[in-house]
């Protein structure tokens, strides 16, 4: 099997596991309890506090550890635009969020927020000026994701930091796809809120967190406890908590090496489907792009097809077609980018992992030659386009 | 999500290509929702189809679903053709997951284009024939 699925999730470190499972066997003590057993679970989860604190730039007590990054982000809008409808009721963010940001943003404007959604360029990336431009007085949230899922493109968050911060709004940034991968600093790039999660990281599912800068109030996600200061109750996740510590731990002992060698098979990979196979494109920003992250558009083909086929030959990966979204629509990103719906629908993304090897990306290549072709042979747009050429020439 | 007999004709597809000077062609569906097929049929003088071969661009459940209304109308009359529903298409693949009744659709609606296109040919009226809704180059120009 060739994984080519990282974006999706990604296989737990056995460091990572080693270091759960005395939570589940031995110290499985509830961390409110008083005796001893509980207490290492207390421990253990500020001590993973501060090493996740640490690797953002950040203050322990900043971290508030959730269910994953869709809980994060759930919480960091609805919870930042409910505390700020004093000021305003408005809210910018952009059209290539995940689903997390943009239904939660939906729900709000069901109970009178307004909301903004940025375009971006071809690229992917959003443009600072004509977000200055729809800054208004009663904007009180900018909620812009560090690198995007599909495409990979990392935005310039930085900038948009600035602007925020410089305007006195909030700006909550969904770094799922970002953290662990590229250097992420909440102090240097004026970030208020950011949401993360342990499995996108070779830790385990079902965990995340949420950075609340230490000034910004914002209302209880969960109610009934006095975990995570007061501010997500329900006992903590103990192992899953421990995992993700771990894996922040590993991400940034090998962050360097780990981007250098994903950056490495990325560009071969995109270089020799570029070079030998006609009619395709990249999705994204060629540079300013997640080390892992390949989205290409094959055309005249639909992504389901290719994804099935290329699953019969071992090789897993996803698509913005239309029918891996389980709606009639293809990927909102693809077509945020300009894309037409055919290409959009004849996208394939290959999110990498430094375990990956060039040999491995042969073999992909090779079935990808041979799959493409096989589909478009059986494409009624490719045989009209090919006849347009004929009778062009 | 999809049965042996959906895969077989996925992987195998039965009938995949084009019929050069086709008594009929029909195609249907649009790019935007990410499915279009194309059916070719060859139509003897006793109106009995001898051959039909398909084009698609779609999903796995497009290309099983125009593999097997090939099948399923090849050697049949004309107004046996026309019987084909898209239940039958469904029902002859053991069955399609729910998001993706709409391909048997497509595929009933690809035959019934190309009955169309066959009876405009020969300047003759198929009982029971409607002309086809809008293919692809209508709904592009909307």
């Amino acid at each position: 099997m060739i994984y080519l699925d990282n974006a999706a999730t990604t296989r737990t470190a056995p460091e990572v596991v080693e270091a759960m499972i005395p939570f589940f066997t031995e110290m499985y003590g509830n961390p409110s309890a008083i005796y001893s057993l509980g207490s290492a679970g207390k421990k253990a989860i500020n001590e993973a506090r501060r090493t996740i604190a640490g690797a953002i730039g950040a203050k322990p007590e900043e971290i508030y550890f959730t269910a994953g990054g869709t809980e994060a982000d759930n919480w960091a809008v609805k919870a930042a635009a409910e505390s700020r409808s004093g000021k305003g009721k408005h809210i910018i963010t952009t059209k290539i969020e995940h689903h997390a940001v943009l239904h939660s943003c939906a729900y709000l404007e069901k109970s009178g927020y307004e909301v903004t959604y940025l375009d971006v360029d071809g690229d992917g990336l959003v443009d600072t000026r004509a977000l200055k431009e729809a800054v208004r007085p009663d904007t009180i949230l900018i909620s812009v994701m560090f690198a995007n899922n599909e495409i990979g493109t990392i935005e310039p968050i930085r900038e948009i930091g600035a602007i925020a911060r410089e305007h006195g709004i909030l700006f909550h940034t969904d770094a799922v796809q970002a953290f662990g991968q590229v250097p992420i600093d909440v102090e240097e790039m004026n970030i208020d809120m950011l949401s993360a999660s342990a499995h996108k990281l070779n830790g385990p599912k079902g965990t995340g967190m949420l950075y609340i800068r230490s000034d910004v109030k914002i209302r209880s996600f969960v109610h009934g406890g006095a975990q995570e200061r007061n501010r997500r109750a329900g006992t903590e996740n103990v192992p899953g908590i421990v995992g993700f510590a771990a894996a922040v731990r590993r991400a940034q002992r090998i962050m360097e090496e780990k981007a250098r060698k994903e950056r490495e098979l990325r560009d071969y990979l995109i270089g020799r489907i570029e070079r030998e196979i006609p009619y395709c494109r990249l999705n994204g920003h060629r540079e300013k792009r997640l080390p892992g992250n390949v989205n290409i558009s094959f055309c005249f083909i639909e992504g389901e097809s290719l994804l099935i086929m290329l699953d019969m030959r071992g090789v897993c990966a996803s698509s913005g077609s239309a029918c891996t979204s389980g709606s009639l629509d293809p990927s909102h990103v693809l077509l945020a980018i300009g894309l037409k719906h055919e290409e959009a629908h004849g996208s394939l993304r290959m999110t990498l992992s430094e375990e990956n090897t060039k040999e491995e990306l042969d073999q992909v290549v090779g079935h990808l030659k041979e799959i493409v072709q096989r589909l478009r042979d059986m494409s009624p747009l490719y045989e009209d386009f090919m006849k347009s050429r004929r009778d062009r020439t | 999500m999809y049965s042996e007999k959906v895969m077989d004709h996925f992987q195998n597809p039965r009938n995949m290509g084009e019929i050069e000077d086709a008594s009929g062609v029909g195609t249907v569906g649009n790019a935007k929702c990410g499915d279009i097929m194309r059916i070719f049929l060859d139509i003897d003088e006793d109106g009995i189809i001898r051959e039909a071969r398909f084009k698609t661009f779609g999903c796995g459940a497009a290309v099983a679903t125009s593999s097997m209304a090939t099948e399923l109308v090849k050697g049949k009359t004309v107004q046996e053709a026309l019987q084909v529903t898209n239940k039958a298409v469904m029902e002859a693949l053991d069955g399609l997951p729910p998001a993706k009744v709409h391909c048997s659709l497509l595929a009933e609606e690809a035959i019934h284009a190309a009955l169309w296109d066959y009876a405009q040919k020969q300047g003759i009226a198929i009982q029971g024939l409607e002309k086809p809704k809008a293919d692809i180059h209508d709904e592009d120009s909307e």
